[in-house]
């Protein structure tokens, strides 16, 4: 598949902080990589280089396959990016805004009322078309930034924290969004809301001080998780000790460990051997020792989980 | 070159479109007018002795527009950059598909052509000063554009100003002060001072970058070559500060 988006080595300092130190990555067309990382990782620099804004200290960003540093202009007309915060000028109404994005963009006449109003139907913006950007909600000023990114149908879209601050309604038309034109594009999306990864991202990459830390899809990150495909479950406290015994006298077991209690109840943790998941044995199990058990539940970990993990340890890595 | 030249047009003109109708969204551009037009005329009559003077002529009135420019432009010019860079929007505009000169050349010709409009505004001036007698046009004319040329150059230094720092009454600030050091520096008083210690290149050359001076030989209907290129060269030197200080302090 084409590689739309590339990062070569990038770095970038700001006096004593290593803001990014050798960034590389690269989007292919039908690719969404969610950018995920703390407050201060990167994130952003890393896109503002990849969009021109910033100059890399060295290292070079590539986008439709130009060279963003020796032909800024051709790449930046394949290229549509929603800074963070969808900054825009709020003196305008919606309709005026647009226009002149299409008018800077090289469209007019017709084709930039086409375009326009084909922008305006996609972020659903019909209804403050004639109000002054500054008066929008903040959802829909996050919509007309991305009306804004995507009126020229970019081959590359580049969107720093689309969603943060909407409520779940307009997160989740703002995703709809970016999985429908996920297909004949390559698209970044950052954020630190992880749910959003597994969403709408076909791929994650974790940054943490500048460096990437984690790169696969969120099946693959969480598999990193100690947990991940062990089976938890609710017995009664009477129960423990007999449940326990079953399960570790099946030789697919290779730990139970209790990891809670309440109400009369204890929870218990089953892991299988060589980290396979452990639910299928378990399940037979179940049935014919006829253990009771009031609640089970594959765990699967969550991105969050895998998040804190990666960009923690590494810190304890440094300190240790 | 001729299409790329069309390109560069179309941007810019895109630009200073939205620039321009930038300053009428909001009520500066009335306040604006209504002091420019007003002070204009307040100068003209009181302290410049209109009628006093018994002449038809617009010296009174040109004689206090550095003055008045001192305070005005700087404050037309304070947005240009520093609201950009305060709300973020100059990451939109350093990324959209035109090059920083469009954007530098498209903020000033809506700042500029503004300040045309409130020049334009003054014409009532031009046009009583017809019925009361028989003034000399050409020098009016000349001094229109020799103001419109010196506003132009405050304006340039205003906006390279104000692409140093997000704050406009910073802008505003600085950029009235070196406008005035600009203006000062072809008076006397400034001179006179400097005479007793400094050489004669340096005293002809300090007094050479006075808008004074300059403004002064044009309204007296001396339009020389080298007053216009003083100012359009001052015009050059203030945009090619701003575009390098806007790629330096854009990330900031």
């Amino acid at each position: 598949m084409a590689v739309l988006i590339e990062a070569r080595e990038l770095r970038k300092r700001f006096g004593a902080i290593n803001a990014v130190d050798g960034i590389s990555l690269a989007v292919t067309k039908g690719e969404v990589l969610g950018f995920l990382g703390p407050n201060g990782a990167g994130k952003s620099t890393t896109m503002k280089m990849l969009t021109g804004f910033l100059e890399p200290d060295s290292g070079s960003a590539w986008i439709g396959g130009i060279s963003v540093a020796d032909q800024p202009i051709i790449a930046k007309a394949k290229l549509g990016y929603m800074p963070e915060g969808a900054p825009a000028y709020g003196d305008m109404n919606t309709r005026r805004f647009l226009q002149f994005i299409a008018e800077v963009r090289g469209f007019d006449g017709a084709e930039a009322n086409r375009r326009v109003e084909a922008a305006v139907e996609k972020a659903a913006l019909q209804s403050v078309l004639d109000q002054k950007i500054d008066t929008l909600s903040k959802g829909f000023k996050r919509r007309v930034g991305m009306a804004q990114a995507i009126l020229h149908d970019p081959q590359v879209l580049i969107m720093d924290e689309p969603t943060d601050g909407l409520d779940p309604n307009q997160k989740h038309h703002v995703r709809k969004l970016i999985a429908e034109m996920a297909k004949d594009k390559a698209i970044i999306v950052s954020t630190h809301i992880l749910e959003e990864v597994e969403a709408v991202c076909s791929r994650a990459v974790i940054i943490n001080k500048g460096r990437i830390v984690a790169d696969g899809t969120a099946e693959s990150l969480m598999r990193r998780l100690s947990y991940h495909g062990t089976v938890a479950m609710h017995v009664p406290s009477s129960r423990v000790e007999a449940v326990k015994k079953a399960l570790l006298d099946f030789s697919a077991i290779a730990s139970v460990e209790t990891i809670g209690s309440a109400n009369g109840k204890v929870r218990l943790q089953a892991a299988a051997r060589d980290g396979a998941p452990a639910a299928p044995q378990l399940a037979t199990l179940i049935r014919t020792r006829l253990i009771e058990a009031e609640e089970v539940v594959v765990q699967r970990g969550s991105l969050d989980e895998v998040f804190r993990q990666i960009t923690t340890s590494d810190d304890g890595a440094r300190h240790g | 070159m001729g299409r790329a030249m069309a390109e560069l047009l179309r941007k810019t003109w895109a630009i200073t479109k939205r620039e321009f109708a930038a300053y009428f969204s909001t009520p500066l551009a009335t306040v604006f007018l209504i002091i420019f037009v007003a002070l204009t005329g307040a100068f003209a009559f009181y302290v410049g002795g209109f009628f006093e003077r018994g002449q038809a002529d617009l010296a009174p009135f040109f004689q206090y527009h550095p003055w008045l420019y001192l305070l005005l432009v700087p404050a037309v010019a304070m947005r240009l950059w520093a609201e950009e860079r305060k709300s973020g929007t100059i990451e939109l505009l350093m990324t959209l598909p035109i090059s920083p000169w469009e954007a530098i050349l498209g903020k000033f010709l809506a700042a500029w052509a503004f300040i045309g409009v409130a020049l334009i505004a003054t014409m009532p001036m031009w046009i009583t000063v017809n019925l009361l007698g028989d003034p000399d046009n050409g020098v009016i004319v000349a001094s229109y554009i020799g103001s419109f040329l010196m506003a132009g150059a405050f304006l340039a230094i205003g906006s390279c100003i104000s692409a140093l720092t997000k704050n406009q009454v910073i802008a505003f600030i600085v950029a009235a002060t070196i406008c005035f050091l600009l203006v000062m520096s072809g008076l006397e008083l400034v001179l006179g001072s400097m005479r007793a210690w400094a050489p004669e290149f340096l005293i002809s050359a300090i007094s050479s970058l006075s808008f004074l001076s300059h403004f002064d030989r044009i309204t007296k209907g001396v339009v020389q070559l080298s007053s216009i290129i003083f100012y359009v060269s001052l015009i050059v030197f203030a945009l090619f500060a701003n575009r390098v200080i806007v790629e330096m302090k854009k990330a900031d």
